[in-house]
């Protein structure tokens, strides 16, 4: 018998090799993750472009940069964007895929050509979104909400190609939920318990289930929109009888839980690149099992605390005020169990490390924020205001969009098998961190003292805390050039990484970088305990013990 | 001898709650308060603040004291403490957030009866002549609201109203349309662009959208409501101070949303009867719908 080569896994046929794989229909869950992770980088700029419109025209309080319908359109596509075509394909697509498959002891995903349909759903829905801006009338002016009758009665096109796409975009969820779900609960290999998978797979595993159960009502609701659009029926049309509060319901029985689609896997992240970068296993494991899927539970039965200024009966409105405010308590216990985790480690102060730490204060702000505002008579008065635009930023860029950064240099060797540039790395943290509070912190205030959202031009009195958040975004956007220089040069001429760069035990770390096709040379490694570091209490390293330790047992 | 840890942390414990209680007094971060709703939401915001100025502050010093007293040295290649968990405090941070929840909760509970929002808005005494439901045109004009109220007993789907009796309670007629709001005044016949309201007096607002949703805001009464074409809703408030507010529209509504803005005019009791008596049609003739649109006031 002779031990296989890489060679030998290589699949011959059609699919073309070496960087072509990347634009190709390829099968393999390490090359689909990538697709994801550098698609959904390319939505990101756009999304951050589009960003930079609203921040250059509420640089001055008069509507003077674009239009006000273009303002409408740009503000609908940036949400559109950075939800549907970055934080959600990337967050889940991209390390979903390229983990997962690794963590479960798989040589890949359960339904490997569902898992290429679902990525190549993506560039389609994207360009047919982005395209929409260049038809007559424009793209959707509605906002990512798209209520109706506002929905209704903007320019038709721009919101049906609208609906198109995101109902792309949804199915490609769909796909990859169904995906997960199944490669977590049956492509685990022998011997491996679940109580033993590492903490991104239970996130995955309560975002999947969240993405199957929630996405298809989105989907049905933008179907029946488009009917009222298209064929003038009156689901959500008032003039014809229908309700438009009904389809707010519809509406955000999906996107709350989109929210915990876009930060369930960013928990699991979390948990994976803070143990190895502090040395030590991630703290009350169990609980954190049991925190997640009491945040799937409670997630899908808040949706209305985003309709508390609506036509929301008093009944329900307690309801949601106390089911979203427990939401708080699994959710502090994630973060109680993180800050345990790095008590007493030893922690290397390098990006991935940072970005985790960014990520764990800005959400905290973000989730503070997020307790008060599930309060209803506090709701009342911040709805629809600058106060919610700055907490939903704490929590999907101050939280996912961190998380994400620690990621890529976190796995970044694993990808390439070359690191990247520290110094880099920690400018653009300092950078981000920096452009994002200065950013989105005075907007709290606008809020509570009268700015609503989605507005192209607002009070004067409001300028110069505009004039900091404009500059805190220039900073954000100035940011991603060492992150893009660090990547790109990296690629070529970073220093080798070697295949375990981090001392990691998660079986991503047990092979090549990058790794073969198929994953493993030979049998999946068994990783029961993926968080093993650490020195036992009452044990002495002999690394780097003194004699004084010894003869005192390390106890002084 | 070295200060025990315990010690330390019980101190700086008592000095982060100490902080977190003079942050909630005295940071002031709302806008002048100028209806009887007001305070009350500024002492719930008070107590939120203090709770979130604690937390947050703890957290980031916990994550700061960590990167810097657990930072790995140069040359130092050993693991930290292998602890996998530890059940008792784990109980204990899974106690206190969700007691704090609670308390919250019931509290701002509390406030919401307080503002009037748990009234059973239906078997409303106030609401004598609403819009009829089904009424939800997209052509109906602002003042066209009294002919359809019929036998028909109105349903209003959501809102503030008020807990005390209709007694002394200005109602106003509140139309949102692409781009303005359009206040009637039922007891005089008046149409405004801008809503004028005596101090210390209750005023209801009954309200309803010609074509969109939109919302009425306004920061100084701590108070919002949508306008739902199809679905009335009311809004009742109690100025208390005089002085003139922005009405701002929050939700968005089109592209001239940023521009969808109003006033409130809070005047003195007298002041107020002089811009009622001032504004409203002679009293001989009963006033027509054609006469109101004849007069456009304010």
């Amino acid at each position: 018998m002779t031990v296989a080569s890489p060679t030998d896994f290589e699949p011959q046929g059609l699919q073309p090799q070496g960087w072509l794989k990347y634009f190709s229909f390829s099968l393999d869950h390490k090359v689909i993750g990538l697709q994801y992770l550098v698609t959904g980088f390319i939505f990101y700029f756009i999304g951050g472009a589009l960003a930079g419109v609203i921040r250059t025209e509420l640089a001055s309080p008069i509507s003077d940069f674009v239009s006000r319908e273009t303002y409408n359109e740009v503000l609908t596509l940036h949400g559109t964007v950075m939800i549907f075509l970055w934080i959600v394909p990337v967050v889940n697509g991209a390390f979903g895929n390229y983990l997962i498959p690794f963590y479960v002891g798989a040589r890949d995903m359960a339904f490997p050509r569902l898992n290429a349909v679902a990525f190549w759903l993506i560039p389609p829905a994207g360009i047919l979104l982005i395209a929409s801006y260049f038809v007559a009338g424009g793209a959707a002016q509605s906002g990512w909400t798209a209520y109706p009758p506002l929905s209704l009665s903007t320019p038709a096109i721009g919101q049906v190609i609208w609906i198109l796409s995101v109902l792309l975009l949804g199915g490609s969820s769909i796909f990859g939920g169904i995906n997960f779900i199944a490669t977590i609960l049956k492509l685990r290999r022998p011997g491996l318990k679940l109580m033993q998978l590492p903490m991104y797979c239970w996130a995955m595993l309560g975002t999947s289930i969240l993405v199957v159960l929630s996405t298809p009502v989105l989907a049905g609701t933008l179907i029946l929109l488009s009917f009222d659009i298209i064929a003038h029926t009156g689901f959500f049309n008032p003039a014809l009888g229908g309700n438009v509060v009904v389809y707010q319901h519809l509406f955000w029985f999906y996107s709350h839980p989109a929210v915990y689609i876009m930060v369930l896997p960013a928990f699991g992240l979390v948990s994976e690149i803070l143990p190895i970068h502090a040395r030590k296993p991630l703290f009350g494991y169990t609980t954190m099992v049991y925190s997640i899927l009491a945040i799937v539970v409670l997630g899908l039965v808040v949706w209305a605390h985003h309709m508390f200024t609506s036509g929301t009966p008093p009944w329900m409105r307690l309801f949601f005020t106390i089911a979203t405010s427990f939401i708080a308590v699994p959710t502090g216990i994630k973060f109680f169990n993180w800050l345990a985790t790095l008590w007493g480690g030893k922690l290397a102060l390098n990006s991935a490390m940072l970005f985790s730490c960014g990520f764990i204060i800005n959400f905290v702000f973000g989730g503070i924020t997020g307790v008060a505002l599930a309060q209803v008579p506090f709701d009342i008065h911040v709805h629809d205001t600058y106060f919610v635009v700055a907490h939903f930023h704490y929590i999907v860029y101050g939280g996912t969009v961190f998380v994400i950064f620690a990621s890529v240099y976190h796995w970044y060797p694993k990808f390439t098998g070359r690191m990247l540039n520290e110094d880099l790395g920690r400018l653009h943290f300092l950078l981000t961190f920096i452009g994002f509070n200065l950013c989105f912190t005075p907007q709290h205030w606008l809020g509570l003292n009268g700015m609503p959202r989605r507005v192209a031009e607002y009070d004067p009195s409001f300028t110069t805390l505009n004039q900091v958040s404009s500059v805190g975004a220039l900073l954000m956007a100035i940011s991603t050039l060492p992150f893009l220089i660090n990547v790109i040069w990296s690629a070529f001429a970073g220093e080798l990484a070697g295949d375990n760069p981090w001392k990691a035990l998660t079986p991503e770390w047990l092979t090549t970088s990058p790794p073969p096709v198929e994953n493993w040379v030979g049998e999946a490694p068994l990783v029961t305990h993926p968080y093993d570091y650490g020195i036992p209490e009452g044990k002495i390293d002999l690394r780097v013990a003194s004699g004084a330790d010894l003869w005192f047992g390390g106890k002084r | 001898m070295a200060i025990p840890s315990t010690l330390i942390t019980l101190l700086l414990g008592m000095v982060l709650v100490l902080v977190g209680l003079w942050v909630g007094q005295n940071v002031q971060l709302l806008p002048l308060d100028a209806s009887t709703n007001a305070p009350v939401y500024d002492s719930l915001f008070q107590v939120l603040f203090s709770i979130g100025t604690i937390l947050f502050i703890g957290i980031v010093g916990l994550v700061v004291f960590s990167l810097v007293r657990f930072r790995r040295r140069p040359g130092d290649l050993a693991d930290g403490v292998a602890i996998e968990g530890n059940l008792p405090l784990e109980i204990v941070w899974t106690a206190i957030p969700a007691i704090v929840v609670l308390f919250v909760g019931i509290y701002s509970y509390d406030i919401y009866e307080r503002m009037g929002g748990m009234v059973s808005l239906n078997d409303h005494s106030a609401m004598h002549h609403s819009p009829d439901v089904m009424q939800a045109s997209m052509s109906s004009a602002p003042t066209s609201s009294e002919s359809g109220s019929s036998a028909n007993e109105p349903r209003v789907w959501a809102g503030i109203g008020s807990s005390d009796s209709a007694e002394g309670t200005l109602p106003v007629e509140v139309t949102a349309m692409q781009f303005a709001f359009i206040f009637h005044y039922p007891e005089g016949d008046i149409t405004s662009g801008e809503l004028h309201v005596p101090v210390n007096q209750p005023v209801e607002l009954r309200m309803k959208a010609n074509d969109v949703i939109h919302a009425f805001w306004v920061p100084q009464f701590r108070l919002k409501q949508d306008v739902i074409p199809g679905q009335p809703t009311v809004l009742s408030f109690t100025a208390t101070r005089a002085g003139s507010y922005p009405i701002i529209c929050a939700e968005l509504c089109g592209p001239y949303h940023g521009g969808m803005r109003s006033t409130v005019v809070v005047h003195e009791e007298e002041a107020f009867h002089q811009w009622f008596e001032k504004n409203a049609p002679p009293k001989p003739i009963p006033a027509t719908v054609a006469s109101i649109n004849l007069n456009p006031t304010a």
